[in-house]
């Protein structure tokens, strides 16, 4: 392995130093060549206005000859702007999120929910609640209030925070949910994000709230990654030159927060690996598929309850398939459009759990879940949508029964629909409706939902 | 850890098998919208690889940034887009995911083509309550044709630019380009003196430089607000506003990608003729290339004109 490393460091050098010589050779020649332009087009320029003079006189001539045919129809193409008779900024920056600077915005969340069965008492068995799983609050309140700020450092680099602002037990706490710094001039089609991120595993671990189909997340989510897994540490992106995408992306984290937790003082807690690819098919389908890993390092990392946790130490892998189906007739999303999505996870968990602050026991243990859904646009503002989610958990040895650990009856499970509907692209509101058979006992779920975002809003991802 | 290995040699393996195997030397445009991927075929020639994000069936607003279109991104040498935020969707996110610092905003390798022509309807104030507002402008320019010439000026130098070894071909296309387009120009402007002073109602405000090259005055929108689809009570209030006589518009105009329904009812109701135009290349059958484009609108408006149209 160390020899395979040696060489393909070799030839990576190699492969700089030549385009090194090559630039050196070049320079001399782009200068060259720079100043034939330049002298090209002052005498293109000259051209130009010859020609222009002459379709002037053209048309001086056409407008004298034949009297009376309605009005002339419009000025000819003069190039110099102020002869025309319109005004407006001639500068403009458009493919940029806005024209403040920073780009600001805020999404403005909330949600109802009601609960057949005490939400308090909503325990998966087999799947400890880790990081902020669980069931939003019964009744009215306020999901997270979203506030975004972003723009361009300079001409190298770009930077993007995030802050939801949210009520907890009455207290409203202001999360730092993003906060990141990107490189926007590497070449190679390599990019470096440094900060606090959401991790770009999977495809639901990297949006917002706002930008969910459904009002929660998949069981799955929940069950392994503690909701969304956000750490600090650096991301690197390399976009492949090939002509379908193709993406690949590794990440070191600090390992701060569920499913890694608490390793103070050592360089990485976790790390992932991904790669993504996907293309069209016609002009009607476009598709995308990845597959990611993530390695943490947990060290008395607390799920379960609040007040008496199960403490786990040791390592965690999470795999990670996730593929997106997205139709629209001709690629006209407007109109009419349909997504299917849908993730597969696995864990493998191998350390030790410790509860009732005992020393702990070796847990050594395999587990799953995935969820599928489909939305449907079928005409401008209505989305119907529907969702399925499993869990499983191997059984982990008579030892652990009774404990939070031990999967109990069938398998986890839960059925979701909703509808939604959005007067514009910056407001929705939605329905939904969870025939929730995760804690063993069947539970139905309702909520209302409302989105709407004022300011800037930035770009959604595929 | 032995399982750890395997997985980095599994990702180190795929991207061995993603490295470029051959060399292209054709100039990749990738263009937000077909008119601008026609346009650097005219200067360019076979010199160029053009690309178009959207077809002339797609609403141009609402496009996915779809994976296809970020690898095409990150591949390009010249990225040009009509802008004023037409774009504002999907462009960002493509030009965030696709790591190719040449063409950023800013760059020689990004031309806006809405900040080298006068723009329409730029509002005073931009609010939300007033639809889908575009701070910098109306953002169609492409269907008045002298802003086709000023962006092949455009155009032709950045390309001449951005290739220094064929810029003379580049700056010679482009030339034949304009004595060609202005040619044709002056023909258009003597066919379409009939149509000046025709009132019009449109779909969503997508014709206003096409309105104000022709001298036709739009009388009302289908869509409520931009960007709103056109509502039942908005539809009725129209109806009253034009009459069932058809006497209070010329012409009823949508693009290929607007849903016919509301030109449709309102035809019925109003007598008033509705017809689809091309917005783009390739938007109808005659619209094969910007020639084309310009040759069927104008074929189209006038056919209605003399009630041959449908």
């Amino acid at each position: 392995m160390k020899a395979q490393i040696g060489l393909l460091s070799l030839a990576c050098g190699l492969l700089f130093c030549s385009q090194a010589f090559a630039q050196a050779d070049e320079n001399s020649e782009l200068d060259a060549l720079r100043e034939e332009i330049r002298l090209m087009r002052s005498e293109y320029e000259t051209r130009i206005a010859d020609l222009e003079a002459r379709l002037d006189a053209a048309e001086k001539q056409a407008a004298e000859t034949p009297a009376g045919q309605g009005t002339p129809v419009t000025a000819p193409a003069s190039d110099s702007f102020a002869a025309t008779p319109y005004s407006s900024p001639q500068t403009v920056s458009v493919a940029r999120d806005s024209s403040f600077n920073p780009a600001i915005g805020v999404t403005f969340q909330g949600q109802a929910w009601a609960y057949n069965n005490d939400p308090d008492d909503y325990v998966i068995p087999g799947f400890p609640a880790g990081g902020e799983a669980g069931l939003a609050d019964e009744g009215m309140s306020l999901a997270e209030t979203e506030i975004t700020m972003s723009a361009n450092v300079d001409d190298k680099f770009t930077a993007m925070l995030n802050l939801p602002v949210a009520v907890e037990d009455g207290e409203v706490t202001v999360e730092l949910e993003e906060a990141w710094v990107e490189t926007l001039s590497l070449p190679a089609g390599l990019a470096i994000r440094m900060g606090r991120f959401l991790s770009g595993i999977g495809y639901l671990n990297s949006r917002h709230f706002h930008a969910w189909d459904f009002a929660d997340l998949p069981l799955a989510y929940q069950a392994f990654l503690g909701g969304q897994y956000g750490d600090d540490g650096l991301q690197l992106r390399w976009l492949a030159p090939t002509d379908f995408y193709l993406e690949f992306a590794a990440e070191a984290l600090r390992g701060g927060s569920y499913p890694a937790a608490g390793k103070p003082g050592s360089l990485v807690g976790s790390t992932t690996l991904s790669a993504r690819t996907g293309g069209d098919v016609g002009f009607s389908n476009s598709w995308l598929a990845g597959f990611s890993w993530l390695h943490a390092d947990a060290d008395e990392r607390p799920s379960g309850f609040e007040e008496n946790p199960l403490v786990f130490t040791g390592d965690t892998d999470i795999y990670i398939a996730d593929f997106i189906w997205k139709w629209a007739p001709n690629g006209n999303w407007r109109e009419k459009n349909l997504t299917i999505q849908a993730e597969y996870l696995w864990r493998s968990e191998d350390g030790a759990y410790a509860f009732d602050n005992a020393a702990g026991f070796p847990w050594d243990h395999n587990s799953s879940g995935w969820y599928a859904q489909a939305v449907y646009q079928p005409f401008p503002r209505w989305r119907v949508g529907a969702r399925i989610d499993r869990l499983h958990a191997d059984i982990p040895g008579q030892a652990w029964q009774g404990t939070p650990l031990y999967p109990i009856g069938d398998d986890p499970k839960r059925y979701s629909v909703m509808v939604d509907w959005s007067n514009s692209e910056f407001s929705r509101l939605r329905f939904q409706y969870n025939h929730d058979q995760a804690t063993g006992m069947t539970d139905n779920q309702f909520a209302l939902q409302y989105i709407f975002s004022i300011g800037a809003h930035g770009a959604h991802t595929f | 850890m032995n399982k750890e290995k395997n997985i980095g040699r599994f990702f180190l393996l795929l991207i061995i098998l993603s490295l470029p195997l051959t060399v292209q030397a054709k100039m990749r445009v990738f263009a937000c919208e077909p008119e601008w991927s026609a346009l650097a075929v005219e200067i360019g020639g076979d010199l160029v690889e053009a690309t178009s994000a959207t077809n002339p069936l797609q609403d141009p607003h609402y496009v996915q940034a779809r994976p296809s279109l970020i690898s095409k991104v990150r591949k390009a040498d010249l990225v040009v887009c009509s802008g004023a935020q037409l774009e504002i969707g999907w462009l960002p996110m493509l030009l965030k995911k696709a790591n190719n610092p040449d063409v950023l905003p800013g760059k020689e390798g990004f031309l806006e083509a809405s900040s080298v022509v006068p723009r329409l309807d730029v509002p005073d104030s931009v609010d939300r309550s007033q639809g889908d507002m575009h701070p910098q402008g109306n953002p169609h320019i492409q269907m008045n044709p002298h802003n086709i010439a000023r962006v092949a000026r455009a155009l032709g130098e950045r390309m001449a630019g951005l290739d220094p070894d064929n810029a003379e071909a580049y700056l010679a296309g482009l030339e034949d380009f304009l004595l060609r387009w202005e040619a044709a120009i002056a023909g258009w402007e003597v066919r379409a003196k009939p149509l000046a002073g025709e009132r019009v109602v449109c779909h969503h405000k997508s014709w206003v430089y096409l309105e104000e090259w022709l001298q036709l005055e739009e009388v009302a929108t289908l869509e409520p607000v931009p960007g709103i689809p056109p509502t039942a009570a908005h539809l009725s209030a129209l109806l009253t506003q034009l009459g069932t006589d058809g006497s209070g518009a010329d012409v009823i105009i949508r693009s290929p990608f607007q849903n016919p329904k509301a030109s449709e009812w309102l035809q019925e109701k109003t007598g008033i003729p509705a017809v689809m135009l091309p917005l783009t290349v390739g938007g109808s059958d005659g619209a094969n290339d910007l020639f084309g484009l310009f040759d069927d609108v104008l074929e189209r408006l006038l056919a209605v004109r003399k009630g041959t149209g449908t």
